[in-house]
C-alpha cells in the first residue's frame, strides 16, 4: 500500500494567464493538489503525463497542434495497464471557453468539464467529484495481488470514443464509390472493394490496394464521413482499413493488438480507443 | 412543373365573377333580350380564355421564375387565349342554345361580341398579370430582406465570436485579480473594439489611420491572450494615414491570420500589417509566419475572405486586387492594392 502521497495534477492550457488563474484557483480549493505541470500543447502534454503519472489532468480543448481531446485519445492509448504494473489512468476534466458543442457532448457522457472564467463555486464541485474518485481509487487498490480492472481507463476510452466522434463532421456526405487519386498528370480511379487501408502520413493520406500505394490530399477526417462505417473501421487515429481486408488480429505480450491483412504485408496497430471493435463472436 | 390547385380554383371563380358582370352590363343595354343569351356566352368565353391563358403560361420556359412568360410570348398568349377563347366559347354557347353563331342569321350579333370579348379579354388578363407580378416581386423582396439580415447576423458572429470573447474575458478576469492597470488598458481596447465592430457600417470609410488602431486593439487583445506566441508589426508611413479605406477591411485577414496561422502553431508566430505605395496605387499587405492555408487543418469557411472580395468589388470595382499567397509552414501573405487617393 502507497503512503498517502499528495495527489498531483498537470494543466495543459495554450494561454498562459488563463493557466495561471486555473493553478491559483487550485490551490484555494484544493491545497494539498501538486500541480507538477503547466504545459501550452497537446503533445507536450501527452509527453509530461506518461512521465510523471499525475493524478488528474486538466485538459483545454482547444491547443494548438493537437486538441485537448486527441491528445487524450493519444495519452489513454500510450498509457501503462495498472494490469501491467502501471498507475491508474488520470481522472480528466475538460476546460473550455465556449464550445456549445462539445458542452453537450460532456453533458450526455457525464464527462467533467470547466468553464472559463473558471468560478471558484463550480471548481469547488469539480474538486469534490475528484477527491472522491481518487478516495475510490484509493481503496481499489487495497487487496494487495487482487487484478486491477483499469475500470477508470475504460470508462474514459469509451467517453473519448463517443467525444471524438461527435467532434468529427457531423455532415454526412454523399458516400464514396472510388477514390481519385492523381499520379502525375493522369487519375487513377481506385474502387473502394480494392483499398485494403487508408493512412494519414503528414498532409497525405495514404490509399494502399495490394498492389500499389496512391496519394490523396483529402484529409483523412474529411473521408472518414464519406465511408461506409459498417465496411471500413478506423483502427487508430490515423488508420481506417477495410474490414474484410483483415485477416487476423494478434493481441501480443504488452497487450496491443495487431491487424494481418489480406494482399499487404505490414502489420497495423489498433489503438486502444478502437480495440473494442475485435472481439470474438 | 407544380401547380397550385387552390390558387387555381381562386383564379377561375375571379374569372366567373368577372364574366358575369360583363353579361349583367350586357343584359342592362339589351334589357329586351333574354339574360341568359350574354350569361352563357360571357361564362363560355371567359372560362375557355381563362383556361388557354391560365394553364398555358405553365408550358412556357420563361414564365417558371416569375409566373408570367417573358419577351414576344408575354403577348403571343393574351393574344392566343383571346382569340381561342372566344372561338371555342362561342362553340360552346353555340351548343348549349342548339344554333350556330357564324350562321348568316347569327352573324349580326358577332362584332359586338369580338369588341366585348377583346376588351374584357385584355382587362382579365391585365388584372392577373398585376397580381402575378406584384405576388412575385413581393417574394422576392422577402427574399432579399431575408439574405441581408442573414449576412448581417454572420458578419456579427464572425466577429464576435464567443470563444473570443470569453476568453478574453477569462483573461480579463485573472488580470483584475493580478494586474488591474493591465486589465484596465485591456478593457480598453476591448471596448475600442467591440464598438468598432458594432457600429462599423459596412459601407463607410474610415482613415487608414483608424483602421491600423482598430487592428492594434484586437492584436493588443490577442496578444493578452496568446502571451509570447503572439508578436505582431504594424507599419503605416505618416504620409498614408490619411489614405481612406472601407471600415474594418483588414480585420478579417488579421482574424484569419491568427485562427488559422499561429493558433494552430505551437510556437507561434508573427503578424505583421504594411501599408506602403506602389506606383499610383496602395498596397496593403498581412503577413503571418503561420503554418500556412492548406496546412491548418482547421479550414475555414471562406466567409472572411469572400467578404473582403466583396467589399473591394463594391467599393473599387475592377480597380481593386487582392492575392493570396499560402506557403506550408512558412506562412500566409495577403496582398490588397487599392487606388490611391490624391
Amino acid at each position: 500500500m502507497k503512503p498517502p502521497l499528495r495527489p498531483t495534477a498537470l494543466i495543459a492550457e495554450d494561454e498562459p494567464l488563463l493557466a495561471a488563474a486555473l493553478q491559483g484557483e487550485l490551490a484555494r480549493a484544493w491545497p494539498e493538489l501538486e500541480v507538477l505541470a503547466i504545459v501550452g500543447d497537446g503533445a507536450s502534454a501527452v509527453r509530461l503525463a506518461l512521465a510523471h503519472k499525475p493524478d488528474v489532468l486538466f485538459f483545454d480543448i482547444r491547443m494548438p497542434g493537437q486538441s485537448g481531446l486527441e491528445a487524450a485519445a493519444e495519452l489513454a492509448d500510450a498509457w501503462t495497464l495498472q494490469a501491467d504494473g502501471g498507475s491508474a489512468f488520470p481522472a480528466l476534466v475538460f476546460v473550455t471557453a465556449y464550445d456549445q458543442y462539445a458542452v453537450q457532448a460532456f453533458e450526455a457522457q457525464a464527462m467533467d468539464y470547466l468553464l472559463k472564467p473558471v468560478q471558484a463555486s463550480r471548481l469547488q464541485k469539480t474538486v469534490a467529484k475528484l477527491q472522491q474518485v481518487l478516495a475510490g481509487r484509493r481503496q481499489d487498490a487495497l487487496p494487495p495481488g487482487a487484478p486491477a480492472l483499469d475500470t477508470g481507463l475504460h470508462r474514459t476510452l469509451a467517453q473519448l470514443r463517443q467525444l471524438l466522434g461527435a467532434s468529427g463532421g457531423a455532415v454526412a456526405a454523399a458516400p464514396l464509390s472510388v477514390i481519385q487519386a492523381s499520379v502525375g498528370n493522369t487519375i487513377h480511379m481506385v474502387p473502394l472493394h480494392e483499398v485494403v487501408y487508408l493512412e494519414a502520413a503528414d498532409k497525405y493520406v495514404r490509399v494502399l490496394t495490394p498492389e500499389r500505394e496512391y496519394l490523396i490530399r483529402t484529409p483523412l477526417k474529411d473521408l472518414l464521413p464519406q465511408l461506409d462505417d459498417r465496411q471500413f473501421w478506423q483502427v487508430h487515429r490515423a488508420t481506417v482499413v477495410r474490414a474484410q481486408a483483415i485477416e487476423v488480429i494478434n493481441r501480443d505480450e504488452a497487450g496491443k493488438l495487431w491487424l494481418q491483412l489480406h494482399g499487404r504485408s505490414e502489420k497495423l496497430a489498433v489503438s486502444r480507443l478502437y480495440a473494442h471493435l475485435f472481439k470474438a463472436m | 412543373m407544380k401547380i397550385d390547385w387552390l390558387v387555381k380554383l381562386q383564379y377561375f371563380l375571379q374569372t366567373m365573377a368577372f364574366c358575369l358582370s360583363i353579361s349583367a352590363i350586357q343584359f342592362a343595354f339589351q334589357p329586351g333580350r333574354p339574360y341568359e343569351l350574354p350569361l352563357v356566352y360571357s361564362v363560355c368565353i371567359g372560362a375557355c380564355t381563362w383556361a388557354i391563358i391560365d394553364f398555358g403560361r405553365h408550358l412556357l420556359a420563361s414564365a417558371i421564375e416569375t409566373g408570367w412568360p417573358q419577351g414576344a410570348s408575354r403577348l403571343f398568349l393574351p393574344v392566343a387565349g383571346i382569340i381561342g377563347g372566344y372561338f371555342f366559347g362561342t362553340l360552346a354557347g353555340d351548343w348549349w342554345f342548339g344554333w350556330s353563331s357564324w350562321s348568316t342569321e347569327g352573324r349580326s350579333q358577332l362584332p359586338v361580341s369580338i369588341l366585348i370579348t377583346a376588351l374584357a379579354g385584355v382587362a382579365g388578363t391585365y388584372f392577373f398579370y398585376s397580381r402575378t407580378k406584384s405576388s412575385y416581386l413581393e417574394t422576392k423582396m422577402s427574399e432579399a430582406r431575408r439574405h441581408a439580415s442573414e449576412a448581417k447576423l454572420k458578419l456579427l458572429e464572425t466577429q464576435l465570436e464567443p470563444h473570443m470573447l470569453f476568453n478574453t474575458l477569462a483573461n480579463l478576469r485573472v488580470l483584475i485579480g493580478t494586474d488591474a492597470q493591465r486589465a484596465q488598458t485591456m478593457l480598453d481596447h476591448m471596448i475600442a473594439y467591440l464598438r468598432a465592430t458594432l457600429s462599423a457600417s459596412r459601407a463607410s470609410t474610415h482613415a487608414l489611420q483608424a483602421e491600423f488602431d482598430r487592428l492594434r486593439d484586437y492584436l493588443e487583445l490577442m496578444a493578452v491572450r496568446m502571451g509570447p506566441r503572439l508578436r505582431y508589426t504594424l507599419d503605416l508611413p505618416a504620409d498614408l494615414a490619411a489614405q481612406p479605406v472601407p471600415a474594418l477591411l483588414l480585420q478579417p485577414l488579421v482574424e484569419n491570420a491568427i485562427k488559422h496561422g499561429l493558433e494552430p502553431k505551437v510556437e507561434g508566430g508573427d503578424i505583421t500589417v504594411r501599408a506602403q505605395r506602389a506606383g499610383p496605387s496602395l498596397l496593403l499587405q498581412v503577413i503571418d509566419t503561420g503554418v500556412g492555408l492548406s496546412n491548418d487543418g482547421t479550414a475555414g469557411s471562406g466567409f472572411g475572405l469572400a467578404q473582403v472580395r466583396e467589399r473591394l468589388a463594391a467599393t473599387y470595382e475592377n480597380h481593386a486586387s487582392i492575392e493570396i499567397v499560402a506557403e506550408d509552414s512558412v506562412g500566409t501573405a495577403v496582398r490588397i492594392m487599392i487606388p490611391m487617393r490624391k
